[in-house]
């Protein structure tokens, strides 16, 4: 019954499906890059963030990751451009550019 | 296809005589099968339902979990979750509740949740009305669950058994609807046989899904979002699961069969042997139907009984067989709902179209009776045997879409 979902494909066949389409792993919305959707882009000015991890916890999409106490650059395959994090940031170190690049 | 009722192979479980309620049967089938999970919000008629099993799992009879939801929304998707979860579940509605559950029916559906819902068929609204037709389940018809409705309270006690085995076959996964007629069969205390539970236990076995949510180190995720490039083939393997059902449906009566020496088909026909005229009908009317034949067949008329059980997946084929094979001059399809489509009734409409697609030509006529409880009788049926006859013999055109019992 466990398929591996790798093997599935625009190609596949509707008999090589799973059933329901169910994913039998956990964490698969990984591989679905939504950061694509964006319309705007957030880019950080490494200079004016003081690392007050702010913007890291109101990220709807878990865009900015942390390691060792301070956040890292954002994870532009899943940002979908929402602006929270620019909004929240008492240093104005997040500024929101137009378009999908950074 | 087997005759309802017949004893006549080696019988496992002994024969319980009781008399019971519709409403009763069922519960009591719940009671025996002793489901995981029942979220449910009581609605007439079938109130009886949750009433019944609160009152079991009360008096530490059942250890099911009894949720109590707010409405039937809520009901259907605490059942969706339970099943994804790994739970046997069941629930029971009528009429409008059934409406309610609209949307979570296809989802419980395109899941592939092996849940099974007892409806008692009421009218939906408006306007507004408590008694049986079957306008709720023909409703849902189109939902991608399996329908099996009954005649009696016996026939409600034993397609309930039947529907976990079909419901949790791997080739199948899909939910059930077990349906019987509002007040008719629900209320209407009548004799019963039933079997003993420690049958019924083995016959539904313990549920071991393969796949389920509260499954540590086997992680599952259920009802992901599709782009269009998956959607149509999800929907198709959906389809194939249904059409795998009619196997399965026989081969869970098969069983059936042996452990209660009652034989269930798709459908049952009912002296069709040799018939000039033949009913196509489904439900308690059945019932009504029966009688009429009996008393036909006793002043000479050849007429017989098509009764469907199996409403989904639809046995247009068979039926299509059955009908050639009786050699009928015309036959009488009778609907309990109104598809306000302007032609017919759903029977009205899917018969037909199996007879083309099976190129069976023989006249048919399609009857709305029983609206919202309206009496259906002996004398309607063999009223509608006696214009068959005309319309056969070109005495009369076949009247279109007709109501029966309507003034006019």
């Amino acid at each position: 019954m466990r398929t591996d979902i790798t093997y599935i494909n625009e190609r596949s066949p509707y008999t090589d499906l799973t059933e329901g389409l169910q994913l039998y792993a956990g964490g698969t919305s990984r591989l679905f890059k939504t950061g694509e959707w964006r319309t705007n882009t957030p880019v950080l000015d490494q200079d004016k963030c003081r690392q007050c991890l702010l913007c890291a916890p109101v990220c709807p999409d878990s865009s900015i990751p942390v390691q060792g106490g301070r956040r890292l650059d954002f994870d532009y395959d899943h940002c979908k451009g929402c602006g929270i994090c620019a909004k929240v940031c008492p240093f104005g170190a997040i500024t929101m550019k137009e378009g999908i690049e950074a | 296809m087997s005759m309802n009722g017949s004893r006549d192979r080696q019988v496992c479980s002994k024969a319980i005589p009781e008399r019971m309620s519709g409403n009763e049967a069922v519960s009591y089938a719940i009671k025996q099968v002793n489901p995981d999970v029942m979220p449910a919000f009581p609605i007439t008629p079938s109130t009886e339902i949750p009433q019944m099993v609160s009152t079991f799992i009360a008096n530490g009879e059942i250890d099911t979990a009894f949720i109590p939801v707010e409405s039937e929304h809520s009901a259907m998707s605490a059942a969706i979750g339970a099943e994804a979860a790994g739970a046997r579940t069941m629930t029971a509605t009528s009429s409008a509740g059934l409406a309610l559950m609209w949307e979570e029916l296809l989802l419980a559906a395109s899941n592939r949740l092996p849940i099974v819902l007892t409806l008692v068929n009421r009218t939906l609204s408006g306007p507004i009305n408590i008694n049986c037709d079957h306008s709720d389940g023909m409703g849902a018809r189109d939902t991608g669950w399996i329908q099996i409705y009954a005649e009696n309270n016996q026939e409600a006690y034993d397609n309930y058994i039947q529907a976990f085995p079909i419901a949790e076959d791997p080739r199948v996964h899909l939910p059930v609807m077990i349906c019987q007629d509002g007040f008719i069969t629900s209320h209407a205390v009548e004799n019963i046989e039933l079997l003993e539970t420690e049958h019924v236990r083995r016959f539904v076995g313990e549920y071991r899904p393969e796949e389920f949510l509260l499954n540590p180190g086997k992680p599952v995720s259920v009802g992901p979002y599709a782009i269009s490039a998956y959607s149509m083939e999800a929907k198709r393997a959906q389809e194939a699961a249904m059409e795998r059902a009619g196997e399965v449906i026989l081969e869970v009566a098969d069983r059936f069969h042996t452990m209660s020496g009652r034989g269930y088909g798709f459908f049952e026909e009912y002296r069709t042997e040799d018939a000039e005229y033949l009913m196509v009908i489904m439900g308690s009317a059945a019932g009504t139907a029966k009688e009429a034949v009996d008393e036909l067949r006793n002043e000479g008329h050849k007429v017989g009984i098509i009764k469907i059980r199996v409403f989904r997946p639809f046995p247009e084929k068979e039926i299509a067989e059955a009908i050639h094979k009786s050699g009928c001059k015309a036959v009488a399809i009778m609907d309990r709902c109104e598809s306000y489509n302007g032609n017919s009734g759903p029977l009205g409409s899917e018969i037909p179209a199996g007879l083309y697609r099976n190129k069976v030509m023989v006249d048919t006529v399609n009857y709305i009776y029983g609206l919202a409880g309206r009496d259906f009788t002996v004398d309607h049926v063999k009223d509608v045997f006696k214009e068959l006859a005309q319309v056969a013999q070109g005495a009369k055109p076949a009247p279109h879409h007709k109501y029966i019992g309507l003034r006019e």
